[in-house]
């Protein structure tokens, strides 16, 4: 309807934006053309080529490599509600004001501070092989269950601190109002401040859940075989490196949409917010 | 003696003194008015009343119970006696009728179910019916801070604060507001405002309070306090604002 009724404005706003289109494409397949021409040109490329990207062990790889992210993937779902949790028990701990639980928030600022300060795969050292090494029974040795422990203990912390800063940007006013009307502290926390905070807060955590994703890998070099360690595998059988790359993409095919994702609810907040 | 009762309350903060000394009766069923600059101490003044601000010397009775010690549980207290803020402050993650009804809900155990007849009915008498459902952002400022009254009377309190509930308004919002004033001191309600609204204290106040700098400079029945002031400071003040 509206095209036949364009304004001028909107006519000239139509072809600038054309032109600005053309010239991001045109500059865009300038750059893709002399990556290809020139790429291949560097005098190593041949061995890189051969080593990194050969066409048949990337297909006959891919899919043992997809199978073996479905346990990335499981990792992370039976971490993620864990850390959910965890983080928002710490991150309520953290603020308590009341004199005698002072211990409990002590405890939640340790910790917080301890895992955030960390090393990741410190942790997964530390507690992937530090834990099991006391000689516990089956399953109570399993490296899959301590990796994820270790997993947890992190992000958890992090998750906290996000929630944390939830909590505080939460204006003084909302806590007044809601304790004016006789609520407990903890009808204020649980009905008030924190279904706000964590709705703020979303973005952020979809951002710590993106990295936990990556960072199941990590857990490969502490035993379980999760596409990371299943491409090592791939990689000494064909001595070949194509298989990392295969992995790299099934890692973007998820963590790019996610982060995409991520990106647009934050927009959508800012929006909302301004 | 009054159904609110300050005896010569003081209040710093840090070394600031802010409240310097306030005796103060709120009879039953009467309407005062605090006036006073900027930064006087009304809103504190409010704030104390409510429980939200602990007192350094003095005392504050309700029906002759000393709330003001410290120690004492705020909650039963502050559910027998409703504040409203110049910001609103409701909740903006429930709609309307679920700010009015969530202290209910949660202190007097009531269901949803239970609470929707006498909520339906509250919202009916201030004209919101149809905003019942509605997210404080789908709602006008006036609209907003009445929402807010209804939020403080669901507890059926006996006393009810006001803290320049108009202040952040437009002048066209103004009047809604104060109708429902209006309509609550018909009803008997006993009410504390601390306000800007000259000509509302002029017309509807039992008493007024002129607040100077944490004291009660002067204090009588409006057509005393703004007809003929006393204090010099009342007069320059009412001068100012006028
Ligand atoms: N939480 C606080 N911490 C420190 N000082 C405060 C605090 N709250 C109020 N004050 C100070 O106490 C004094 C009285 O403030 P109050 O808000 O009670 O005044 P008011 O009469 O309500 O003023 P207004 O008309 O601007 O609302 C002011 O000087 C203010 O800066
Ligand atoms: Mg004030």
């Amino acid at each position: 309807m509206r095209h036949t009724s364009q304004t001028r404005r909107e006519i000239f706003e139509t072809r600038q934006r054309r032109r600005a289109n053309l010239l991001a494409a045109g500059s865009t397949a300038a750059v893709l053309l002399a990556l290809v021409l020139l790429v291949p040109r560097a005098p190593g490329w041949d061995a890189v080529q051969r080593a990194f990207f050969d066409g048949q062990i990337f297909l006959d790889t891919l899919p043992g490599l997809a199978r073996a992210f479905v346990l990335d993937v499981a990792i992370f779902a039976w971490c993620a509600p864990l850390i959910a949790l965890l983080g928002l028990a710490a991150a309520i701990a953290r603020g308590i004001r009341r004199p005698a639980l002072t211990p409990l928030r002590l405890a939640a600022i340790a910790y917080i501070d301890i895992f955030r300060g960390l090393p990741v795969i410190l942790v997964i050292y530390l507690v992937g092989f530090g834990i099991p090494g006391l000689g516990l029974p089956r399953p109570w040795n399993s490296p899959y269950l301590w990796g994820s422990v270790a997993l947890v203990l992190v992000y958890s912390a992090y998750v906290a601190e996000v929630i944390r800063s939830g909590i505080e940007s939460i204006h003084e006013c909302q806590r007044a109002a809601a304790l004016s009307l006789g609520l407990s502290e903890a009808h204020v926390m649980r009905d008030v401040i924190l279904p706000q905070a964590v709705r703020r807060v979303v973005p952020a955590n979809m951002n710590l859940l993106i990295a936990l994703q990556k960072d199941v890998a990590l857990l490969s070099f502490i035993g379980p075989v999760e596409i990371f360690r299943q491409a090592g595998v791939y990689k000494s059988l064909l001595a070949n490196f194509t298989p990392y790359v295969g992995a790299a993409l099934i890692f973007l095919a998820v963590t790019i949409p996610a982060t995409r994702y991520a990106d647009h609810l934050l927009a959508r907040q800012q929006r909302a917010r301004s | 003696m009054g159904l609110l009762d300050l005896q010569g309350v003081t209040k710093s903060f840090g070394d600031t003194p802010v409240i310097r000394g306030i005796d103060l009766a709120i009879d039953e069923g009467s309407l005062t008015c605090l006036i006073g600059a900027s930064g006087s101490g009304k809103s504190t003044l409010l704030r104390i009343m409510n429980l939200l601000e602990p007192i350094d010397e003095g005392a504050v009775l309700l029906d002759g119970q000393d709330i003001s010690q410290p120690g004492l549980d705020p909650q039963p207290i502050r559910q027998r006696i409703g504040i409203v803020f110049q910001s609103y402050n409701l909740f903006p993650h429930m709609t309307a009728a679920e700010n009015v009804m969530l202290a209910p809900r949660r202190i007097k155990h009531l269901s949803r179910a239970e609470l929707q007849a006498p909520v339906t009915a509250l919202f009916d008498r201030f004209g919101l019916t149809d905003r019942m459902d509605r997210y404080p952002d789908q709602l006008s400022g006036g609209q907003q801070q009445r929402v807010a009254i209804l939020r403080a009377l669901a507890m059926q309190p006996q006393i009810m604060l006001f803290d320049e509930i108009t202040s952040a308004l437009d002048p066209e919002l103004v009047g809604e507001v104060l109708d429902v004033l209006r309509q609550l001191r018909d009803d008997g309600m006993t009410m504390v405002l601390a306000t800007h609204e000259m000509g509302f204290a002029r017309a509807l106040a039992d008493r007024v309070c002129f607040l100077d700098q944490g004291r009660i400079a002067e204090e009588g029945r409006p057509a005393q306090v703004f007809g003929n002031p006393r204090h010099e400071r009342t007069r320059a003040f009412l001068h100012r604002v006028l």
